[in-house]
């Protein structure tokens, strides 16, 4: 099974805090800036959504957001253009550049400390419903690839792996690691 | 561009019906022929439009992004999908459902669109219609397939076609309709979908239908053609009509739609639409885009040429079965629960009883409600959507609509199952109180992704929205029934003239910087489908609208006379003192340092109309062309003034006489001599901005200036109540695009 389109959430602490108006004007400035590789468009301020996609940052290839789908505040990469080479290397690729805007994030000092990445969680999903089904047979056939995933990002840590269970959703995965991990050291893990 | 895009044919075949599946198709077909530069960029933009996929903000590969104007670079170059519009950017998908009316299914696969090719947004219009925003065109045939496998076209949601026909979401339940009007629109609107006579159209038309003349529901009135359902007694025998109203129609200047008969019966429904259409497509403007809606072929020709026009042509007509062959199911029609109807419960919750109170309706059948989920702003996410779907099949039969205030409603609800309905709705997060009332703010998308807008409609809505929520269980009751809608233009898309509080977008220039700005729109009303259109009072920036709702709002309630409808107050009191009380939130700060009102709601970036100079006199100088424009801003009210008075002549005159002084304005810019002689006015004004293009609006062209030349070739003729109302419109669009030309021209200019 060829995956992409990759997503990975980033659980954020402090969800009752948040302040998602502060990510505007920091969102703005990543495209003035042109912060990553990725063509960064427009805003698109969704803060009026309850458990919605809170402040999304529109790219060509992916877009970022911080959002609160399922009341779980978190840092958002949907990848959107196709990638080349393997599952691993479209997994890699996603959760770097989730880990590394949240870097930015929590290094950010209009945020006055206030963005902290739970350090233990991450959310996979794989949207497109075609290249992955959300049903028994995709989890068996991706099980290999998210195991050897997680045991290099989380090196060192049991984890255990959870399934979302309705089927119309999006296939994904919630994975939880026993130790909790900076994210520095979640990137150097996968090399970066 | 989706990896399974290649995979989505192949899995839908033979669940689509064929018709469907080969148009989508030959879209496909196009896409790829316009990628290989087979086919003129024109043409495919209309194509695509036809099939829903619209343009938007930011597609012409430039944004300004708050510091400069960025070029965007996208992968595909020039490739461009549209005159000025870049293949890459990502676009619009309008998703027609007729009459708003969806089951589980549907609420299910919008859900996975929105997952898929959006932001997990999907958006609802005032047009009963989805949609869907950031979408790339090369997704679009797979997003096609996977809606027709849901029996949801896209065909004619946008491009010069008939667009997503509207009805009452109340048909059927209603207890104050004369009959259920849903078969009807959706026999109308499968029988002029993709009809040959509906093809050569200059521009839009959008057919409404309603239950009734009292209530908002169908807006038939502002409707290119609007049908709203009665019923008279023959041999003794009740049988079923419709009011045909033709015409209508909001835009840049509302015109409200003109009666066409007072009785049709359903066998002339589809037959008379079809020679509407013809007559349209026939002798409807086709070079002149901003002429070219049915409405002013309708003022042109008179209602009576019109309707003569249309009769001759009805009997031309080859007979068609299709006229007739749903009339009989249609009248049987008729929408049935899932469990039996109940007494109600007992008084719960504070929260349950303010929802009660403001979201749920009782149904004309005893036992059942209707329930209104109020959307913030329109919006609903995928989750939301398949939580929605369950709660359709847990409490009724999939009864669910779409409204034109951008809700849903879920009918036929059993009075004894509201409490667990309400808990389900709040834990999806779609339980918010406050439905139909001032928290419920309707707003189209503005500068968030639209191409034309000039303020932020939507970053206005969330704030009112949030301020209003606050405390509305402490507003007073008047208050809390009016109805605020705003337009990030003069276009009309939040629907702003039958507001009680409407605002459009304009821009003014503010030390020497533009500033976004909304004109504050009084007197429309909302009920008897739209009745009467507001016109505006004043420009006011846009970080001060909340304290002019407040303002407004505080003396409605102070000083209104029983049961005075807000509008009546707003004739009552007078549009003079009611922008007096509004002046002072037109001017400047007072602290220079304040920048605030040079950003817009939700969005931090300084505010611009596109690549404008940087002002360079920094506050305290006004120039003169802005003191002009100012005096021909308040001849425009003047002339509203005189209209509500009864003057007639003396407003058109007056309006008139506004868009010349605007006019001069500008034309001494160039020419400091220019004289007070209208001829010389406005020779000089066509040829240093009209002919040279600097008078015109990036989409609509000439078409303000063209409100000058026609009302100086007409300022000799008399004006009627009507003609003078569409001249004040007509006026004030003037007046706003010279502030805009005026910005455009920069600050360089010294004079």
């Amino acid at each position: 099974m060829d995956l992409q389109h990759v997503n990975v959430k980033l659980l954020l602490d402090h969800s009752a805090d948040a302040d998602l108006e502060l990510l505007i004007p920091i969102f703005h400035s990543w495209i003035q800036a042109e912060a990553f590789d990725e063509l960064l468009l427009d805003i698109a301020d969704y803060r009026h959504v309850p458990a919605g996609p809170g402040v999304v940052l529109i790219g060509h290839e992916a877009d970022y957001s911080v959002d609160n789908a399922n009341d779980r505040l978190g840092l958002r990469y949907n990848r959107k253009a196709v990638l080349d080479g393997s599952n691993q290397d479209r997994l890699t690729q996603a959760a770097r550049a989730a880990l590394r805007a949240c870097q930015r994030l929590v290094a950010e000092p209009r945020l006055q400390g206030k963005c902290h990445f739970n350090g233990h969680e991450m959310e996979l999903f794989i949207n497109d419903r075609l290249v992955a089904p959300n049903r028994a047979e995709t989890r068996d056939a991706t099980k290999q690839d998210f195991q050897i995933f997680f045991e290099k990002l989380f090196r060192g840590s049991e984890f255990t792996l959870a399934y979302e269970s309705d089927p119309r959703r999006l296939f994904g995965v919630s994975a939880k690691a026993a130790k909790s991990f900076s994210v520095s050291d979640l990137l150097a893990n996968l090399g970066s | 561009m989706k990896a399974s895009n290649a995979s989505w044919a192949k899995e839908l075949a033979g669940k689509i019906p064929e018709q469907l599946a080969r148009e989508i198709d030959i879209f496909e077909m196009e896409i790829g022929l316009r990628k290989q530069g087979k086919l003129d960029e024109r043409l495919f933009a209309e194509t695509r439009l036809r099939r829903g996929a619209y343009g938007q903000r930011y597609d012409n590969g430039q944004r300004h992004d708050g510091k400069k104007v960025q070029e965007i670079a996208y992968p595909s170059g020039d490739l461009t999908k549209g005159p000025h519009t870049l293949w890459d950017a990502p676009g619009m998908q309008r998703i027609k459902i007729p009459a708003g009316g969806l089951n589980a299914k549907q609420l299910e696969t919008l859900a996975d669109l929105a997952e898929e090719y959006s932001d997990s947004i999907a958006h609802v219009t005032t047009r009963q219609d989805f949609q869907l925003h950031y979408v790339q065109i090369d997704d679009t045939p797979s997003l096609m397939r996977r809606l027709a496998a849901a029996s949801i076209t896209t065909r004619e949601a946008c491009g010069n076609s008939v667009r997503n026909v509207t009805a009452c979401p109340y048909s059927g339940v209603c207890p104050d309709e004369a009959f259920d009007v849903t078969p009807y629109a959706k026999a109308l609107s499968k029988f002029l979908l993709g009809h040959p006579d509906c093809q050569n159209f200059g521009r839009k038309f959008k057919p409404a239908f309603s239950g009734c003349a009292q209530h908002a529901c169908g807006l038939t009135s502002m409707h290119d053609l609007g049908l709203i359902a009665v019923t008279r007694v023959e041999n003794g025998q009740e049988k079923r009509g419709f009011e045909l109203y033709v015409g209508g129609g909001l835009g840049t200047v509302p015109y409200q739609a003109k009666l066409f008969a007072e009785f049709i019966p359903p066998e002339e429904l589809l037959p008379l639409a079809q020679a509407i259409a013809r007559v349209f497509a026939r002798l409807g403007e086709k070079k002149n885009r901003n002429r070219a809606r049915i409405k002013f072929l309708v003022h042109d020709l008179g209602i009576e040429k019109f309707r003569e026009l249309v009769i001759e042509e009805r009997k031309t007509l080859p007979h068609d079965p299709r006229w007739t062959d749903y009339i009989a199911e249609a009248e049987k029609f008729q929408e049935t629960p899932l469990v039996p109807g109940g007494d109600g419960v007992a008084i719960g919750s504070v929260a349950f009883e303010r929802w009660r109170k403001t979201n749920v309706r009782p149904q004309k059948q005893p036992g059942y409600a209707v329930v209104t989920v109020a959307l913030p702003l329109g919006d609903i996410t995928a989750n939301q959507l398949r939580a929605l779907a369950d709660i359709a099949r847990r409490y009724t039969k999939e009864t669910v609509r779409t409204t034109v205030e951008q809700n849903f409603l879920i009918r036929w609800v059993s009075r004894n199952d509201l409490p667990r309905l309400y808990d389900a709705l709040r834990t999806a997060g779609l339980g918010a109180a406050g439905a139909e009332t001032i928290v419920d703010i309707v707003a189209c998308p503005g500068t968030d992704t639209c191409k034309l807008g000039i303020s932020s409609s939507r970053g206005l809505a969330a704030e009112l929205h949030k301020r209003m929520t606050e405390k509305s269980f402490e507003l007073d009751e008047p208050i809390q029934n009016l109805h605020i809608k705003i337009s990030g233009c003069f276009n009309s898309c939040g629907q702003h003239h039958v507001a009680d509080l409407g605002f459009y977008g304009v821009s003014r220039k503010i030390a020497g910087y533009a500033v976004p700005h909304f004109q504050v729109v009084l007197g429309g009303e909302w009920t008897r489908n739209a009745g009467s259109y507001g016109l505006p009072v004043a420009a006011i920036p846009s970080k001060n609208i909340p304290e002019v709702v407040a303002r407004l709002t505080e003396k409605f309630v102070a000083g209104r006379t029983k049961g005075e409808t807000f509008k009546d107050f707003v004739k009552r009191v007078g549009k003079v003192q009611l922008k007096a009380e509004l002046e002072d939130l037109a001017r400047p700060p007072a602290d220079p340092a304040d920048r605030s009102m040079f950003s817009d709601w939700g969005d931090p970036r300084e505010y611009t109309l596109g690549d404008l100079g940087v002002g360079e006199c920094a506050g305290e100088v006004v120039s003169a062309v802005e003191f002009d424009l100012a005096a021909a801003e308040r001849e425009v009210f003047e002339a509203q003034v005189a209209l509500e008075t009864g003057e007639t002549q003396q407003a058109g005159t007056t309006a008139y006489l506004s868009m010349l002084h605007a006019a001069k304005a500008l034309v001494k810019l160039m020419n400091p001599n220019i004289s007070n002689d209208a001829e010389q006015i406005l020779r000089e004004f066509r040829e240093r901005y009209y002919d040279t293009q600097k008078f015109w609006d990036p989409f609509a062209g000439g078409k303000f200036a063209n409100y000058l030349f026609d009302a100086h070739r007409k300022s000799a003729e008399p004006y009627t109540p009507d003609s003078s109302r569409y001249l004040i419109d007509e006026a004030q669009l003037f007046i706003d695009a010279a502030h805009s030309c005026y910005n455009q021209l920069g600050t360089s200019v010294k004079i």
